[in-house]
């Protein structure tokens, strides 16, 4: 795999080789564990792996509080508190399971942020970019399910006003609804789904993460520098790569033990912090929260729905245009989805050359806004859609159709890029002299270790 | 579609019908826990006290649905003995799931419901309101204080300015912590209870104690996943470093030999 020329598995016993003629599985995985993986990759290229962390650790906790969880309107939010106090360990399997979720969308947001800035998207890695989206729209639709199964207060509104946006769209919009929610309104036909489909999905999302790990694994990684490792012979590419066995392994997983540290901290000592307290009052069709607001990671794309009101001149043009088919909320909702369908478009959406934003001067600037832009647009999504919030929404939103659709089509043409250094091995030793030195200057220089 | 909500959002405010809003906005007293901090516990003579503001008063009106009486006696909550938990119960009338007819309630039972149907029931109670957020969303006062249940429990509780008005046959009370009217009247005043342990009945010490309780009843494992938090946190530090050496041991020769091309 990865067109990186590299030793390959040689069965060498017998019944390695017995094995080998039947079932290639052992030379398969080999393959995958020593995969040449360059060998200047920084401390951002660690999510991949605390995001498969995260998927296992979901399915695991998320199975054994199924074995305990009831999915009937009158009995799911009494099995959740049936879970916290009476089920052994279960009040640490449940907060392990609602934070968990939390440390998965901290996980993919970096994880992406990490490939736009050094231009993992681009050209030949398309795919896996367009399979990682897909494995985060099938994270969102699981995690919105999966929160409506406390039957909470929160579950209950969230859900309606979710599903309700399905109801905007012109024409089939109320079939669509009732046909996803089973009635007419979010009640038990619509809890049972959600929960079977919460346990569906996360398997789907298994499935497409071994197709986006094969995927990187036939393009090889990207890196810091987005220049291609050498491919001409074996001895140029050992000096851009090292295996993933050891090297990155015990890197990763260092990582991912710091990151576990921190999840474990939050578990601990503050489970309800990130998430809203009126979800523990039990689902009441007949009373609607004053602020109906979804989990932290759906915020920007809340901002983004809410920030269409009819008064905005650009919904007000298109109702006109539409013959009135097109009203405010059907905006909203059109500007949700597009905001991450351009963000899927994004490896032909940016017409430069170069990949990593270290040598696009102007590319950096913009990607920062986006940045502050987007952690702008996830507190305005919490706030109430009134007032000078929705304005701050309206601009948060501007800059992000702004970012993909004007500002990376047209840096491509107008921005002159530095240049990236000629190898990967030029990079990584120039990073471990620069290092080198910061530390001699610090303090007493740590005990040499031997080669081998 | 959002109009329709932000319309009946804003009629459920205005119609307050009381304890349904969980945003705070009035004044939240930072009462001091025992169990605040990284290693604070429940005061077991604290929750006790609780359950006896709680029985005495509370219990009139509001139910603790998901809590079973056989916990007062599980670790880390009020220990009452068992005998005492059985003899507790007994005061209590519970609909039997085989027979249908009423009986005294057993360890094994729940607490009843509210036995008002505008009086919200308290077992999660602590948890389902927030005493502190902000400023402007940001989270901060939460994060440093807590999310303040049992603080804006408390504070309702002692917060009553003795105003009260009258509309459509309904009197509603002045409260400054709840931020409004609510039609709960003052529950609890100077020297109601006699406590089991002699400690002085005041409104505020009262409060306080069936806040604890409350937050108790909400979180009865709280001292459990403390405990896990700080276990957990000991060996992930230790094999952080020992990863982080073995991680540096791995890649120096690598390093090295980069440092010499």
């Amino acid at each position: 795999m990865s067109g990186i020329p590299h030793d390959h598995y040689e069965p060498s016993s017998r019944g390695e080789k017995w094995l080998y003629r039947r079932l290639p599985i052992v030379g398969l995985l080999y393959d995958t564990l020593m995969i040449p993986t360059p060998k200047n990759l920084n401390w951002m290229w660690i999510w991949g792996v605390v995001l498969v962390f995260c998927l296992v650790l979901q399915i695991v906790t998320g199975i054994v509080l199924a074995m305990h969880y009831t999915p009937h309107v009158d009995m799911a939010f009494a099995s959740v508190e049936h879970i916290m106090r009476n089920v052994n360990g279960g009040h640490m399997m449940r907060y392990i399971h609602q934070n968990g979720a939390m440390l998965f969308f901290a996980a993919v947001y970096l994880h992406m942020f990490r490939s736009m800035y050094y231009g993992s998207y681009k050209t030949p890695r398309e795919v896996t970019w367009i399979i990682g989206i897909l494995i985060y729209l099938l994270m969102m639709a699981t995690a919105f399910m999966g929160y409506v199964l406390p039957w909470g207060q929160m579950s209950f509104w969230g859900a309606t006003v979710i599903t309700g946006l399905f109801g905007a769209i012109p024409g089939i919009g109320e079939g669509l609804q009732m046909w996803i929610l089973g009635g007419p309104a979010v009640d038990n036909a619509a809890l049972n789904r959600f929960f079977s489909l919460h346990y569906l999905l996360p398997f789907i999302i298994l499935g497409l993460v071994i197709v986006h790990i094969w995927a990187f694994h036939t393009t090889g990684n990207n890196n810091p520098t987005g220049v291609e490792v050498r491919r001409t012979s074996k001895q140029e590419a050992e000096k851009d790569t090292l295996p993933f066995w050891p090297y990155f392994v015990i890197k990763d997983l260092f990582a991912l033990v710091v990151v576990i540290l921190v999840f474990w901290l939050i578990v601990g000592f503050m489970p309800n912090y990130l998430g809203h307290p009126e979800n523990y009052m039990e689902a009441d069709p007949l009373v609607t929260p004053a602020h109906i607001v979804p989990e932290w990671y759906f915020l920007p794309f809340y901002a983004i729905l809410r920030a269409f009101t009819s008064d905005v001149p650009i919904v007000i043009f298109a109702n006109w245009i539409s013959f009135g088919l097109i009203n405010a909320t059907f905006f909203g909702v059109l500007a949700m989805f597009g905001s991450i369908f351009v963000w899927a478009l994004m490896p032909w959406l940016d017409t430069s050359s170069v990949r990593s934003a270290r040598y696009r001067p102007w590319f950096r600037v913009f990607f920062w806004i986006f940045i502050v832009n987007f952690v702008v647009l996830t507190w305005v999504g919490a706030m109430p859609a009134e007032g000078i919030y929705t304005t701050i929404a309206l601009l948060g939103t501007t800059y992000w159709f702004a970012y993909f659709l004007v500002i990376l089509p047209l840096l491509g043409i107008f921005e002159t890029p530095q240049t990236p250094p000629e190898t990967i091995e030029e990079d990584f030793a120039a990073h471990v002299k620069a290092s080198d030195k910061s530390e001699d200057g610090k303090g007493p220089k740590p005990e040499p270790v031997p080669a081998e | 579609m959002f109009k329709k909500f932000a319309l009946s959002a804003a009629l459920a405010l205005s119609v307050a019908a009381p304890g349904h809003a969980a945003g705070v906005s009035g004044e939240v007293i930072n009462f001091d826990f025992s169990w605040q901090g990284p290693f604070g516990s429940y005061d077991q003579q604290q929750l006790q006290r609780g359950l006896q503001v709680y029985t005495e008063s509370c219990a009139a009106c509001h139910g603790l649905r998901y809590v079973p009486i056989r916990t007062l006696s599980d670790p880390n909550g009020p220990e009452l003995p068992e005998d005492q938990v059985r003899q507790y119960a007994s005061q209590f009338q519970v609909r039997d799931d085989e027979t249908g007819e009423m009986r005294d309630a057993e360890p094994n039972d729940h607490f009843p419901r509210s036995q008002l149907e505008e009086a919200p029931d308290l077992s999660l109670m602590a948890k389902a309101r927030a005493g502190f957020s902000g400023p402007y969303g940001l989270g901060i006062n939460q994060f440093l204080y807590g999310t303040g249940g049992p603080e804006y429990i408390a504070s309702l509780l002692v917060s009553y300015t003795g105003e009260s008005d009258t509309q459509a046959g309904v009197t509603l009370y002045e409260n400054t912590a709840y931020g409004g009217y609510l039609n709960m009247a003052e529950p609890i005043s100077d020297g109601m209870i006699d406590y089991a342990d002699g400690t002085e009945a005041t409104q505020e010490q009262m409060a306080q104690d069936v806040a604890a309780f409350l937050m108790w009843t909400a979180e009865p494992k709280m001292m459990e996943r403390k405990q896990a938090g700080f276990t957990g946190a000991i060996f992930l530090t230790i094999l952080a470093v020992l990863l982080y050496l073995t991680n540096k041991r791995l890649w120096a020769p690598v390093k090295n030999r980069a440092k010499k091309d």
